[in-house]
């Protein structure tokens, strides 16, 4: 059972860093995973008063807060915009409503959670992590990271012509996902690059980067060729909700899938 | 700690510790409609709005709400005893014991969601589970209650 | 009719959809113990020593008790009627521990806080013991899980449990092997179903104080109070004239709180302490500690002749009751007595079971009982009969079911007086559209659409054994009281006897007051299970107006002055046929309570010689992606024959949450153990109960037969729902893919793997 000692609602991001020193002290997210664990938590930092609940859009980049929920991420009309319903549909199938009104994009990202659709979606994006001591880093790289003592502040999604597909596999319509991906394509530095991020495997997801120029009206047997070989880039486990050959093959299902999917959009 | 909150309409001052959860002291105040079903976020039974969002009671720490509204189900009697006609028409609150945050997600729903689809109430109610009915007079119930609503309206 | 068969709203609902504090633990004194239970980490394993020294310092602990508080006496959990057949094999806390999750020590304090810390401090040394974990090789397995002496078996069960063995039985008709030998086609197959968590939304829990009168007081969300106060007598060894039991509002039970899972701890600290206690399970403990269903491997061989007619059946079920007895030797027998039956052309037939102890978490009643098991093996079996003819599965059984006024010879020989199968198979193929839409259809995308089929029974009741009694009373201004022992827990019961009793007395629902169990003033009954209530009590309902009406009667006739014989009830008042004179009830109520000598009250008790199955025939279709095997069930079409439906609403909304229940079982739920014998499904995130999303649409249909020897002519609904969605899910899986899943949960991977031509 989750104890906890000491509650503080931060009244500066200085405050809460250096709260967050002391080695019992944590960040509070949505409360969701921390809440099923057995922490004893000294001192337990509430970000909620420090205005990171927003998504600012700029011409440049969406900044979503750490503290956003993962309901305003659904919701979010720029996001819809700039990526269909993808975004959406990286969050839709998690729990429910009332779940998705309380956690946390940050929690969800920090907690580099195996099973993250989240974590899944926003890796395959051109996507950065704002750190209160750490600056500015790129998701890929903080996704690696050993948990420390800094603070999550935003993350950074930079808008460039990329296009997003995600889908998921899932035994019940709510429950985690078997198998996360999500597939990107967009012009960098001039070539046509791809983007494959897997979750779920049960491995947190991990990315794959791939410079491949393919035409709109590649036969199947040609993409299935491209999709083997993209899933065949990472690693898969075996858990309850899945074997890894299974996952393997779902992954080359869902790569291709989403790249025809992205290569039949207009534009 | 002391933590002050409007619950139901009222301004409302108790006594928590730091790691006391909203759902336990909600009971403590009375609020027996608020109910424990699983612990792990999953079931939907502590459903009980915040700043009239749809929340989990089971995973919220009582300190974070001072100064928020609070409504559980005995804070819209009215409206439950409304829409509970209509669940209890189809016989579709069965055991009763997810009947109260299903209820604040229904009436969640239809103050978010205009006209909503089948499909749509299926996914905004996804997080209410249910093991007594199966689900479908519920749906009945919601539909002749959104009919119901609609008439009134015009 | 009047009231029956009306879609008449639950007596209860409007305190249900207003979040009234009706159930146990919104009841509970706020001064109450809590009570925790300390777990044992190993599957199988020996107390060498329990240190409780620190945890008992711990302020605000009242006491920590262990197996050297407990009496000696062993017992069962299981409610059923005494002598129980399940073995007394337990002891409230026993020195050898037999699953991960069993009862170590008992914690009581004056907060959840000091408990828990207390649970930490409590140092306990084990001696740990090989366990039993693979029930196909529990069996005369040289580690025994129940060794000691004092186990005991109160009924000819064929236990043993120098075997490992909690039941065995052997019971067969005509000359099976000689049928099946010159059958055209056998089929000749094993299937395999997991345990099943009842995941009722309302945990198991309880409370318990001491009265006025110095006798034990137990609140207790259960189906069975009587039991309760037998088992906690047994369990306590105390005078059964010592225990009170109340029954509230209950959040669901599905056969699960037909075992007394929590009600001996608190009970146990109340007694010991003199102060009140109560008890709520956590999710988790529900998942680790409770009673789900049996899991069970069942081997068919079904055999039909060139013309298609089924002409033997032959069922071994192996059934794994875990670490104790509960419900262990009867859940078995419906596996194949409640199966086996549906075919009524069958010459021969032969049923052979072994229920087998393991060091996992025991089973214990959920609704099917044993027969979803059987069902989902032998309707299977059927279906592969099907195919491997070549035919329809549908005309298969339009051949071969058993028909009304047909005796089954493997269903204790009964007759079937009420039978609608029939009717059911073809609505329901209607329904669905069976012939446009077998065996299936390409849909171009990578997808194909199928459908599937089964058919189910069950009974109403335990003949021979199921007694109700009912009380009914007049008071004054005339209005009843309703008294039953049958436990509502959230089914409706308090509705439908009420029910049932207006329609008896020619009165409307509002002028019959029911309320909750209490074991100190209900009239007996054995409890809310084995689909007994509506056919059961409802029988005593009947039987209690008729004797009231007479009452009446002569009360009546007596204030009128005139013979009983002149007089007639209309159910508003008495009337003098002769005269025209009458007296209305509420004066008679009213007059009885002065100077009177006759007690206006009628309690009639029924007990029926046998137990009359409902039937019905479920189809599911299902959508399947050919490239990863992931289903989506899209429609499920069922009809039932329950005998006359006494409310419409009632009886479709059981018949909508079994199947969804059954949808849960074909395609989810599953509870996995590691190597080791901890189980991984100990929550809502690991066990996965369907959401809205997971159940498609569920389409019900009644088509009644009239049973002669029930209320208003019905039968029961309660648990026959719960049985078709395995076999027929799998059957459309089998229609889409040619891949059958033998082994429940059909998950979309091991379609996948079927598929791709492996074994599945």
């Amino acid at each position: 059972m989750l104890t906890i000692n000491n509650y503080v609602k931060a009244k500066s991001l200085e405050e809460a860093y250096e709260l967050n020193q002391a080695r019992n002290a944590r960040v509070m997210g949505g409360m969701m995973w921390m809440r099923l664990g057995n922490a004893k938590v000294q001192t337990l930092i509430d970000l909620s008063n420090l205005g990171l609940d927003q998504i600012e859009e700029t011409e440049r980049y969406f900044k979503i807060g750490a503290m956003c929920t993962l309901r305003q991420l659904e919701l979010h009309e720029g996001l819809r915009e700039a990526y269909g319903d993808s975004i959406a549909e990286s969050v839709r199938h998690i729990v429910g409503v009332q779940f998705r009104n309380q956690a946390t994009v940050g929690g969800s990202i920090y907690g580099r959670f195996g099973f993250s659709d989240v974590l899944t979606c926003l890796l395959a994006l051109d996507t950065f992590v704002e750190l209160y001591d750490g600056g500015t880093i790129r998701l890929s790289e903080f996704v690696n990271h050993k948990r420390d003592k800094d603070i999550l502040l935003s993350i950074i999604i930079r808008k460039s012509d990329r296009k997003l597909h995600y889908d998921s596999i899932r035994q019940t319509k709510t429950d985690f996902p078997v198998l996360a991906c999500a597939v990107v394509t967009g012009p960098v530095h001039g070539k046509e690059t791809w983007y494959f991020s897997i979750g779920a495997r049960p491995m947190k997801a991990a990315v794959l980067e791939k410079e491949w120029e393919i035409p709109k009206d590649i036969s199947d047997e040609q993409l299935e060729i491209y999709a083997k070989e993209a899933a065949a880039q990472f690693t898969y486990g075996t858990n309850m909700r899945g074997s890894a050959k299974y996952r393997q093959h779902l992954a080359e299902v869902l790569i291709m899938r989403a790249m025809r999917s992205i290569l039949a959009e207009d534009k | 700690m002391e933590i002050k909150m409007m619950l139901n309409g009222k301004q409302t001052t108790t006594e928590v510790k730091a790691d006391s959860i909203l759902l336990d002291v909600l009971r403590d105040l009375g609020c027996h409609s608020v109910k424990c079903g699983c612990e792990t976020t999953n079931c939907g039974l502590c459903t009980v709005w915040i700043d009239g969002k749809s929340r989990l009671s089971c995973s919220i720490l009582a300190v974070s709400v001072d100064g928020h509204e609070i409504t559980t189900l005995e804070g819209v009697k009215a409206e439950a005893e409304e829409f509970g006609e209509f669940l209890a028409k189809e016989g579709a609150e069965q055991c009763g014991f997810c009947s109260p945050g299903f209820i604040m997600n229904v009436l969640a729903m239809v103050r978010e969601l205009d006209d909503p689809d089948i499909e749509e109430i299926k996914e905004y109610l996804a997080g209410n589970l249910c093991r007594c009915t199966g689900y479908m007079g519920q749906l009945r119930a919601i539909q002749k209650y959104l009919q119901f609503k609609k008439e009134v309206r015009s | 009719m009047r009231v029956v068969n009306q879609p008449i709203p639950k007596v209860d609902s409007k305190a249900l959809v207003t979040g009234k504090g009706v159930y146990t633990d919104d009841l509970a004194p706020s001064d109450c113990l809590i009570v925790k239970i300390l777990r044992s980490p190993h599957a199988h394993a020996l107390i060498k020593d329990i240190n409780v020294t620190r945890a008992q310092a711990v302020e605000g602990i009242e006491c920590i008790l262990t197996y050297e508080d407990c009496p000696e006496k062993r017992f069962t959990m299981a409610g059923q009627t005494y002598p129980e057949p399940s073995p007394y094999d337990r002891l409230i806390l026993d020195q050898r521990v037999r699953f991960v999750g069993d009862a170590v020590a008992i914690v009581a304090g004056t907060s959840k806080e000091a408990v828990n810390k207390a649970l930490k401090l409590i140092k306990v040394k084990y001696e740990i013991l090989e366990p039993v974990l693979d029930f196909r090789e529990a069996k005369d397995h040289p580690v025994l899980v129940h060794p000691e002496e004092n186990w005991k078996s109160l009924v000819p069960v064929g236990a043993d449990n120098k075997r490992n063995l909690c039941a065995h039985e052997e019971d067969s008709s005509g000359d099976i092997d000689a049928v099946l030998e010159s059958c055209e086609y056998v089929v000749d197959r094993i299937y395999h179903t997991k345990a099943n968590q009842q995941a009722m939304m309302e945990t198991f829990r309880t409370y318990t104080y001491m009265d006025a009168y110095g006798r034990l007081n137990i609140v207790s969300s259960t189906q069975v109070p009587f039991h309760v106060r037998r088992i906690l007598a047994n369990a306590l060894d105390v005078p059964k004239s010592k225990i009170r039991v109340i029954k509230p509002r209950i959040g669901g039970g599905f056969g699960a709180k037909q075992t007394v899972v929590t009600e001996v701890y608190p009970a146990l600290v109340t007694w010991k302490t003199g102060k009140p206690a109560k008890i709520i399970y956590t999710r988790e403990e529900s998942f680790i500690a409770s009673s789900p269903r049996h899991e069970m491997e069942i081997h068919v061989r079904v055999g039909a002749d060139k013309d298609g007619i089924i002409k033997g059946i032959d069922v071994y079920t192996l059934s794994n009751t875990g670490a104790f007895g509960e419900h262990g030797p009867t859940t078995v027998g419906l596996s194949g007595h409640k199966s086996i039956p549906l075919y009524g052309k069958a010459e021969a037939y032969r049923f052979v079971y072994d229920v087998v102890y393991t060091n996992v978490m025991s089973a214990g009643a959920y609704r099917g009982y044993g027969a979803t098991q059987g069902i989902f093996a032998v309707e299977s079996a059927v279906n592969e009969l099907a195919a491997k003819m070549g035919t329809d599965p549908v005309a298969l059984r339009e051949k071969n079911i058993v028909r009304e006024g047909q005796v089954m010879p493997a269903y204790y020989g009964e007759t079937a007086n009420s039978c609608a199968l029939d009717r059911c198979l073809q609505r329901a193929k209607e329904m669905i559209g069976w012939d446009e839409k077998y065996p299936c259809r390409d849909m171009g995308n990578g997808k194909v659409r199928s459908v599937g089929v089964a058919m189910a029974m069950q009974g109403s009741g335990i003949s021979a054994v199921d007694t109700a009694s009912v009380g009914i009373k007049v008071n004054d201004d005339g209005f009843y009281s309703l008294m039953i022992g049958a436990t509502d827990m959230g089914t409706g019961c308090d509705t439908i006897l009420a029910q049932m009793a207006a329609e008896c007395l020619d009165c409307e629902m509002e002028d019959i007051i029911v309320h909750g169990v209490d074991t100190d003033a209900s009239p007996y009954d054995c409890g809310s299970y084995a689909s007994s209530t509506t056919y059961v009590t409802g029988m005593a309902v009947v039987r209690t107006c008729e004797k009231l009406r007479e009452k009446i009667c002569e009360r009546g006739a007596a204030y009128l002055g005139c013979s009983v014989e002149d007089v007639e009830f209309d159910g508003k008042q008495v009337i003098n046929l002769k005269n025209g004179e009458s007296i209305s009830r509420v004066d008679i109520g009213n007059q009885v309570m002065c100077n009177n000598e006759e007690a206006l009250y009628a309690s009639e008790a029924f007990s029926s010689p046998v137990s009359p199955p409902p039937f019905m025939v479920g189809m599911a279709e299902v959508e399947i992606d050919k490239v990863t095997g992931q289903l989506e069930l899209l429609d499920y079409v069922a009809v039932v024959d329950c005998g006359t439906v006494v409310n419409p609403n009632l009886a479709r909304l059981q018949t909508e949450g079994g199947i969804a229940q059954g949808i849960g079982m074909a395609l989810y739920e599953d509870i996995v153990y590691n190597s080791k014998g901890k189980n991984f499904s100990n929550s809502f995130m690991q066990y996965k109960i369907p959401t809205r999303l997971d159940v498609g649409m569920i389409r019900v249909e009644f088509e009644s037969s009239y049973e002669p020897t029930g209320p208003f002519g019905a039968k029961s609904i309660g648990e026959i729902v719960i049985n078709t969605p395995p076999p027929a899910i799998s059957n459309a899986v089998q229609n889409a893919t040619g891949v059958i899943v033998r082994e429940l949960p059909i998950t979309s991977e091991k379609i996948y793997w079927g598929m791709h031509g492996q074994n599945v």
